[in-house]
């Protein structure tokens, strides 16, 4: 079983990005489940996801303690959040924006999904979608297949921009 | 067709394929995603039925009721404190025989405010003359919304159903779904008392004392017929679209020296328990009761039973500990655990029974408990 944590914050989409990854793996022929721990909702407050993928069904409910991959949508959470808790050893992070400075002792990537989904004028409410981005960043990773992740996108969203954006993703992130 | 889906919308998905003719609803935290989706089904004209915004769930209740007297088939969904408001009419549904199918997103009762997983609100109707299953997966879900419809509405139970799944842990897990196409599965309703005007009749008029118990034990020998009527139906599903669950869920039960029995998503989980206690050589197995009412026959002799709780009944115990205790005759090991979306992990639930004590209760995380 593979398990994936993400961080975000309320309204950011980490939610979102959550199921899409799970659809995505899905067409993969995997089984997976999306569980948001929902806390007080509220717009702004740190929240995380969780997914987990295998190729057998997935019997577990309870968070994700020991994640192999660690996703951080919002890197001001770090200043809060021990967003590297519990990761496996050999556990990877992925972080939107320019440097993973701020992270030692475990491979990490960073890619700037603010920057792509503002590039592709994917905003809503005043935020940036960073969903549809991580997800493309997420194929490059080896998470799920490209063909996918195109297809979970086109599944949840009309607007090609999000394709668009997630393509963006895949081609910037130097692995 | 093999999709994606939380378990709010796997529900929804079901409902649309039985097209109730009324669904009246009032949305409340964590089941609004059911009427949502129900309601865009309706806009968008692909489910062609009445559906009545109301302003309580205490009215939802009695719209459904008013529809279903009719002879229509109806649908509501609610959580926690809206089953709580709708209890007057929870009772009405099941006394004036209505076989109206409602999702119940189990949820905690405040205070403190508290929307996460918690079996008590559900607990609390037990004694109604609903019937009640509790789901574990998104799949399962929408396999029970479909049957609940059909033993509902069955001649020889015309009682409503509840199908009640664990809040945000299922009603907002994604999870894999398998939609089928019911046919006849579930057959048109026809409801031998419903309201004709070319035959005018009184309803739910004062009903005596030499009346009123003959009322109540026809509810009780349609409870009892229901235990065949779920096993049919269950039977014809599985026939038809290849799953099935019974009234409750075995895992590698057969040679277990140690049960552990829970229900809904912590059954699941405690699946995940027993194979970390196999693989440590304890014979474990465990047992996910689904039905609450009626409430199985379960024959649990010469094993020790780990019992878990997500509910309580204040100066009384765990109500699935005391259920089976006074059923099956068994003295379990009582844990209360889970309450209010309380983190229970398959690793809590094996250590529950490396550290049982049968004919003892005690509360998960609780210090120097009972």
């Amino acid at each position: 079983m593979y398990e994936i944590r993400i961080h975000s914050r309320g309204g950011q989409g980490g939610v979102t990005a959550a199921r899409l990854l799970a659809l995505a793996a899905f067409r993969d022929g995997n089984y997976a489940t999306a569980c948001p721990f929902y806390g007080a909702e509220r717009r702004g407050a740190p929240v995380v996801s969780y997914v987990r993928i295998d190729d057998r069904p997935i019997r577990i409910y309870s968070q994700i303690r020991n994640p192999d991959l660690v996703v951080v949508l919002d890197p001001s959470v770090m200043e809060v959040v021990d967003v590297l808790h519990g990761l496996k050893s050999g556990g990877r992070v992925l972080i939107n924006g320019a440097t993973t400075d701020k992270i030692r002792g475990c491979p990490a990537y960073a890619v700037d999904l603010t920057g792509i989904a503002l590039a592709e004028k994917l905003v809503v409410a005043g935020s940036p979608i960073l969903n549809t981005p991580v997800i493309g960043a997420l194929a490059k990773m080896g998470i799920v297949s490209v063909d996918s992740a195109k297809k979970a996108i086109r599944e949840m969203f009309s607007d090609e921009r999000n394709v668009r954006a997630a393509e963006a993703a895949y081609r910037e992130l130097v692995i | 067709m093999l999709t994606i889906a939380t378990g709010n919308k796997a529900v929804a998905a079901a409902v649309k394929e039985v097209r109730p003719e009324v669904i009246a609803a009032y949305p409340i935290t964590p089941q609004t995603e059911i009427v949502e989706q129900i309601a865009e089904y309706v806009t968008s004209g692909e489910l062609d039925s009445r559906y009545i915004p109301v302003e309580s769930e205490h009215s939802a209740m009695a719209a459904c009721i008013g529809a279903s007297i009719t002879g229509a088939r109806t649908f509501t969904a609610t959580s926690s404190h809206g089953l709580a408001y709708m209890h007057e009419m929870v009772n009405w549904a099941a006394g004036a025989r209505l076989p109206i199918v409602m999702a119940n997103v189990n949820r905690a009762l405040g205070p403190g405010w508290n929307v996460w997983a918690e079996h008590t609100d559900s607990f609390q109707e037990r004694d109604t003359g609903w019937l009640q299953v509790y789901v574990s997966t998104v799949q399962e879900a929408y396999d029970t919304a479909l049957m609940a419809f059909r033993i509902a509405e069955h001649k020889d139970v015309l009682l409503p159903v509840m199908v009640n799944l664990d809040g945000f842990v299922l009603s907002h897990s994604m999870q894999s779904l398998e939609t089928v196409t019911p046919g006849d599965f579930v057959p048109p309703l026809h409801l031998p008392h419903a309201i004709d005007v070319t035959n005018p009749a009184g309803y739910g008029t004062l009903t005596g004392p030499d009346e009123h118990f003959k009322f109540r034990w026809e509810i009780e020998q349609a409870m009892r017929k229901s235990v065949r009527v779920i096993a049919d139906t269950e039977r014809d599903f599985a026939e038809r679209f290849g799953r099935q669950y019974g009234v409750a869920e075995e895992y590698r039960y057969e040679d277990a020296d140690v049960v552990v029995i829970a229900m809904g998503t912590l059954g699941k989980e405690a699946e995940v328990a027993v194979d970390l206690l196999r693989n440590e050589g304890v014979k474990a197995g465990s047992l996910r009761v689904r039905w609450l009412r009626p409430f199985p026959e379960l024959d649990l002799s010469g094993r020790d039973i780990v019992v878990i709780d997500r509910d309580y009944s204040f100066g009384f115990g765990g109500v699935l500990a005391h259920s089976l205790m006074a059923k099956s005759r068994i003295e379990p090991y009582s844990v209360i655990a889970g309450l209010g979306g309380q983190e229970v992990t398959f690793d809590d639930i094996a250590g529950f029974v490396r550290d049982r004590t049968p004919g003892s209760e005690t509360w998960f995380g609780v210090k120097g408990n009972v």
